[in-house]
């Protein structure tokens, strides 16, 4: 039985590691300096890289970590602190359902509210998009965190004179603040690599852009289009696009993990 | 009302101390319950400044509900309600129009089991004046360095003000949350069996403390340790099943308790 469940385990693991395989076959060769500061070529025309698409993708995380931070860490402090209340369980629920709303589904929703009024595609509707993804991560995570948060440290600040929302921002927030930033950087990871609310939302743009009211590239956008190209010039760019988000996503789990690790032993340090 | 005691205090020579009372309580006809469950009835006594009252008395007697009720702790309890009125220097801690949060500054309270903030040890003294009075940073050192002679852990911590608070040993722990407490320099401090996670010398080491506190506070402890009852209280007081049983003297409610369930309780027939 044991073997079995180590079997399981070490297969759980091997589908990371065969794409980093084959992402690194495929895309290394392609990857240089270039890749991060040139703009795409015209087709037929080799080099080049994907410049714009990295900045539409910083752009979209900041204005998804905007929305998602904020709803949601509030959010999960409200699950956490209030968990007996009828409120909080309708919430968490619905948290949960959002949670599981298959992306395509946010990316209409930002279309028909934030693209069709206004009759052009954005990289603020996109950004929103992928914002709406977060919350329910952020949620999540947060509550968890602030649950671990002993009952103990929260009287002692009540017992010291706190004012309970007081008690919750200093004590509590800041007790499970590496536990929160973790789970913000998962969230920010996870939606780094979304391409189905970016369809028709922030679109995709061939030329460098920084306004937030213009369509913009962005990776996963990117690869999407150069995939599905006829040009292999492009394919090989797309492997590259790809290996890069994968190290984004490392890179980032391994901050995550870096943030959490105990830094408060129980013994003398 | 009958204020308990009157007697001339010379507390608030603290740096930065804004003692305005004596810290004289006085409850009357105190009932409390949770939900619909009664948990104290009808409770009336006076605790004394400048003196340690023990409230003995088995497990689920209410001794906890009662201490916790003194600081309002129960305020956010959903169905917890009480009573009657609890004086502190004439004024009822019940009234809804009461500063919570000043009442908390005027009465500190001890849990029983440490529970530092995960920060340093000038942190977590610092921790209520520098979010109820906003002393300058040379007040504050001295408000901390106050507080932890007063709470006697001051030698034992001088050098490692910066470091980790979770790092201290069991007993340190509890008289850095003593101190925590007196750092807001309250009039009243309550003790929820603040020994009863610690080994004998750790708890010496406490009661030896209590001893030099009460000189300026109206100190309330509940124990489950009779020993420690007898040890450090001026009066006691005994709970049984929610009702205040008997208080008096501590000599003399170990030595000639008026109720048989009094002398039942000390001398071990039950609890």
């Amino acid at each position: 039985m044991i073997g079995l469940t180590v079997v399981a385990a070490l297969l759980a693991t091997l589908p990371l590691l065969l794409i980093l395989t084959l992402l690194l076959k495929q895309g290394a060769s392609s990857l240089n300096v270039a890749f991060f500061t040139a703009m795409p070529k015209p087709v037929g025309e080799v080099g080049g890289g994907m410049a714009n698409a990295m900045l539409g993708t910083v752009m979209l995380i900041g204005v998804a970590s905007a929305i998602g931070l904020p709803f949601g860490i509030g959010a999960g402090l409200y699950l956490a602190e209030h968990k007996a209340e009828p409120l909080a369980a309708v919430v968490r629920f619905l948290s949960d359902v959002l949670n599981g709303l298959p992306s395509i589904v946010v990316g209409i929703f930002a279309w028909q509210f934030l693209v069709r009024p206004v009759k052009h595609f954005s990289a603020l509707a996109g950004g929103i998009a992928l914002g709406v993804m977060m919350i329910p991560l952020v949620t999540r995570t947060t509550e968890e965190m602030v649950r671990l948060v002993p009952d103990a440290l929260r009287e002692a600040a009540l017992a010291l004179g706190f004012s309970r929302w007081r008690t919750s921002l200093t004590v509590v927030l800041r007790t499970a603040l590496s536990g929160i930033v973790t789970g913000a950087l998962v969230a920010v990871a996870r939606i780094a690599g979304e391409t189905a609310p970016l369809l028709f939302t922030a679109f995709g743009n061939q030329f460098w852009s920084t306004s937030l009211t213009q369509p913009v590239s962005a990776l996963p956008l990117q690869i999407f289009t150069y995939a599905i190209s006829p040009y292999d010039e492009w394919h090989a760019l797309a492997w590259a696009g790809a290996l890069v988000l994968l190290a984004l996503v490392l890179v980032v789990s391994l901050i995550a993990k870096f943030v959490t690790r105990p830094r408060f032993g129980s013994g003398s340090d | 009302m009958t204020a308990a005691v009157t007697m001339d205090l010379e507390a608030g020579t603290a740096p930065g101390g804004g003692v305005t009372g004596t810290g004289a309580l006085t409850v009357e006809n105190f009932s409390f319950w949770y939900g619909p469950t009664q948990a104290l009835f009808d409770i009336s006594i006076d605790l004394d400044p400048q003196a340690v009252t023990a409230l003995i008395g088995p497990s689920g007697c209410g001794k906890s509900t009662f201490i916790r009720s003194i600081n309002r702790m129960h305020d956010l309890l959903p169905g917890a309600r009480g009573a009657g009125r609890i004086l502190l220097d004439g004024e009822d801690v019940l009234d809804r129009g009461l500063d919570v949060v000043h009442l908390r500054q005027r009465v500190g309270m001890v849990f029983q089991r440490s529970n530092p903030f995960p920060k340093s040890i000038y942190d977590n003294v610092a921790w209520g004046p520098r979010l109820n009075r906003r002393p300058s940073r040379r007040e504050l050192d001295d408000v901390v360095e106050h507080a932890l002679r007063r709470a006697a852990l001051w030698d034992e911590v001088k050098d490692r003000l910066r470091e980790n608070a979770t790092g201290l040993s069991g007993g340190q722990q509890q008289r850095l949350c003593i101190a925590r407490a007196l750092a807001n320099e309250p009039e009243v401090l309550l003790l929820d069996e603040p020994c009863s996670a610690l080994d004998p010398i750790a708890t010496q080491r406490i009661e030896e403390l209590l001893w030099e506190l009460k000189k300026d506070l109206t100190i309330v402890i509940v124990t489950h340790n009779l020993q420690q009852a007898a040890r450090v209280s001026d009066r006691t007081a005994f709970f049984y099943l929610g009702r205040l049983v008997e208080h008096g003297p501590t000599d003399q409610l170990f030595t000639a308790p008026r109720e048989e369930r009094t002398e039942a309780y000390i001398t071990g027939r039950f609890g």
